[in-house]
């Protein structure tokens, strides 16, 4: 009979040096900021004529959406361009994700074509990190169910910093469902990381038990938001928001209560959103459309910092994930 | 009744091992005979005559384990696990009875299901093997099974695992009717519209990480109502599995009221909290969740002062398949059969948090006693149930090592220290490194 033995093989694999991004958390404040100043040459480089850079040419990144993205996945593969890399664009619907095929199955299909970077969004937590435990190529995380979002958090700082002037003791009040909201898990690290300072305002049952261990206030009177340099507006999702899901009685209850409207803003205070909005519900149009709506900056901001962060990937800066990180024994 | 392959019992002498059975006070460097599977002689230098001899010297030979908690996967899911491969894990382990629990496809709700499971148990069971049957029908929750018969056909208690018996009112004929069989049911709490579509501990990990929460109160909310349809009805019960610091502090006052209730904990829910579910690792993944370190104390407080007075793995094997996909697709359960005294000696009796001797205790004579079996003793004439434990030995767990059909263990790759030498289960050499 085989027995449980001490074996070489039982040994984790050696493996050599990966860069993924996968979390807010993997990074450091270093990293960041080497991040939002490569996004900064970027976007000096977008004033040319010519726009497509050379620097990626001969690499391929892999776009793999496995829920319905317009900003996200246009702009990874806008940036991917504008660095010359070749891109391929793979969506659930019409794949053999239809046939049923696995996550790892359809990973080590792509893997079997050798790209240099996978970027990935799907519905559920921690589907990145499975990519890059079954194939090769650099992992960017494009949104996994309520997890994270990193890209979106970067550019919500580059764009911070662009137009309030500095990161260092910004005030951000984020407005809404942080609850399902990967965005805001993904913003309160990053704002965190770089001595922002973020409260979270929604109705209690959307402000998760214990989110405050992240470095944040939350509050659930919409008040709290005068005190902020910045107001970050969360997308309020329709399909949680149905009769029986009793998180708000309803959509009118939460506009009336939370909606962001220009009477409860200072003057001066900016607004975001990371968008689709549900104008008139979450966000008032009139507060959308207003000089101090950042939600324009924000979508351009997205190309330059994910251009930035396939730069950065493929040629330096350490962003290192264990592929399976250790367990942790209390 | 235990059933298992009826071969015949051997004849063995251990050698020179610290002879440890903490019911008995015993503790003794000694040999032990075995004759025909029954303990004969305990003694120095025994004559061996023509037995097989085992060296003990620097091992702790106890009662073999009891594990009140064990999913065999069959009938349904023999590709997870079968009768013959779980039981030879459980050998591996040192066990010498395992409880196999009823939520298989079909549920173990009639005579007829449990009678093909205690045929196939004579035919492959490596260790003696007991099954429960459910509450209710199809483990609906709407109808009582026919409890008395399945009693007579060999069911050792009732239980709905896997999932609570949700109506308070079904609960309680349950308590009653169940009063005719003379077995014990034994009980999943969980109140499933707190816990939801929870994947993990509700708390800062879960608040961070982005999973739905599976609160602590789901489970104890549920482990107060049935403690309290039990003090009402005069009746005993077991709780399955319990994970929440609330939920111990109930079963604590519910016994100081005169509460005739035993409990079970498991080995990850003594080891782990909730920390270690931001690897993402779906073999972190079960139900109830690991928790927080305040409820990982109250449980090994409970076990330490025998308010819980039962270690059960819940060994829940899953397809690697399965188990190969991001954690919220993934089923909830981790096997534990192979690993349970390994993880328990490392992580608690070695750092000191347990002694030897109550782990000892908990892991045989609380779960036999929870189900009113005969405890495994170590004294002349009883039945030779023991296990000769290595705990100088360290090794490390490897997914191709199992002899469980499953490998989807919380230890996968760790080392631990202590390990299982030897394994005789009602008088048989079960298991021999």
């Amino acid at each position: 009979m085989a027995d449980i033995r001490v074996m070489r093989e039982d040994l984790p694999p050696a493996q050599p040096p990966r860069r993924h991004l996968i979390s807010i958390r993997d990074l450091t404040r270093e990293d960041v900021e080497r991040l939002l100043a490569t996004a900064r040459t970027f976007e000096h480089s977008l004033e040319r004529e010519v726009k497509k850079l050379p620097t990626l040419r001969g690499r391929t990144v892999v776009n793999v959406f496995y829920e319905s993205s317009t900003r996200t996945s246009s702009s990874f593969e806008l940036a991917a361009k504008r660095l010359s890399a070749d891109t391929m664009s793979i969506k659930a619907a019409g794949s053999a994700v239809d046939k049923g095929e696995s996550l790892k199955d359809t990973v080590l299909t792509l893997g079997a074509y050798d790209p240099d970077v996978i970027v990935i969004r799907h519905p559920q937590i921690g589907a990145p990190q499975l990519v890059a435990r079954y194939c090769s190529a650099r992992v960017v995380n494009a949104g996994d169910g309520k997890h994270q979002h990193p890209t979106q958090a970067l550019l919500d700082l580059y764009t911070i910093q662009q137009e309030v002037g500095r990161l260092e003791g910004v005030h951000v009040a984020v407005v809404g469902d942080v609850l399902h909201s990967r965005v805001a898990r993904s913003l309160v690290q990053a704002l965190d990381l770089v001595g922002a300072r973020t409260t979270l305002v929604g109705p209690p049952p959307l402000l998760p038990r214990g989110i405050e261990q992240l470095g944040c206030e939350t509050s659930s009177d919409i008040g709290a938001i005068r005190d902020a340099d910045v107001v970050y507006v969360l997308r309020m999702q329709r399909e949680r928001m149905q009769a029986g899901a009793n998180y708000v009685p309803s959509l009118r209850e939460y506009t009336a209560r939370w909606g962001v409207t220009p009477e409860r803003l200072r003057p001066g205070q900016k607004v975001m959103h990371p968008g689709p909005m549900n104008r008139g519900v979450e966000i008032d149009p009139a507060v959308a459309d207003a000089a101090d709506s950042l939600i324009q900056s924000q979508v351009r901001a997205g190309l330059v910092t994910r251009m930035a962060v396939l730069y950065d990937l493929l040629t330096h800066g350490p962003i290192p994930v264990p592929a399976e990180a250790a367990l942790e024994v209390a | 009744m235990l059933v298992s392959r009826d071969t015949p019992r051997d004849d063995v002498v251990v050698r020179g091992a610290r002879v440890l059975d903490p019911v008995q006070a015993l503790d003794e460097v000694l040999d032990v005979r075995v004759d025909a599977g029954v303990i004969a002689q305990l003694g120095a230098d025994l004559d061996t005559n023509e037995h097989r001899v085992v060296d003990g010297r620097g091992m702790v030979l106890a009662p073999a384990f009891v594990d009140p908690h064990v999913h065999l996967r069959t009938p349904g899911r023999e590709d997870e696990e079968t009768i013959a491969s779980g039981s030879r894990a459980a050998a591996a382990g040192g066990y010498c009875a395992i409880l196999a629990m009823p939520n298989t496809d079909p549920a173990v709700d009639s005579a007829a299901v449990l009678g093909a499971l205690v045929d196939a148990a004579r035919a492959e069971a490596e260790v003696p093997v007991g099954f429960l049957a459910a509450i209710t029908k199809g483990q609906a929750g709407e109808e009582l099974t026919e409890m008395a018969e399945l009693a007579d056909a060999g069911a050792i208690g009732f239980t709905d695992d896997g999932r609570p018996v949700a109506s308070a009112g079904l609960m309680r004929r349950a308590l009653q009717y169940g009063a005719v069989t003379g077995r014990r049911l034994a009980l999943h709490c969980e109140e499933q519209s707190l816990s939801r579509d929870g994947q993990m501990h509700e708390g800062a990990v879960s608040a961070e990480l982005g999973f739905a929460g599976y609160p602590s109160v789901a489970e104890s909310l549920m482990v107060e109502r049935d403690l309290a349809l039990a003090h009402y009805e005069r009746r005993p019960l077991h709780l399955l599995h319990l994970s929440a610091r609330e939920s111990v502090d109930a079963l604590r006052a519910a016994r100081d009221r005169g509460v005739e209730a035993t409990a079970e904990v498991t080995p990850h829910h003594l080891c782990l909290t909730d920390e270690a579910v931001r690897s993402l690792d779906s073999n972190l993944k079960m139900n109830p969740p690991v928790r927080a370190e305040e409820d990982r104390r109250a449980l090994l407080d409970a076990l330490r002062d025998g308010t819980i007075g039962a270690v059960a793995t819940d060994h829940a094997p899953h397809a690697r398949h399965e188990k190969e996909v991001p954690f919220e697709a993934a089923p909830f359960g981790v096997t534990g059969l192979e690993t349970a005294f390994g993880a328990l000696y490392t992580h608690l009796v070695e750092p000191g948090l347990l002694t030897l001797e109550t782990l000892l205790a908990r892991m045989s004579d609380g779960p036999a006693r929870a189900y009113g079996l005969e405890p495994p003793r170590i004294s002349v004439g009883a039945p030779a149930n023991l296990v000769l434990l290595d705990t100088a030995a360290t090794w490390r767990v490897h997914e191709h090592g199992f002899r469980s059909r499953s490998a989807n263990s919380w230890l996968l790759r760790q080392r631990l220290r202590g390990k299982v030498a030897l394994t005789i289960a009602a008088g048989r050499v079960a298991f021999a490194a």
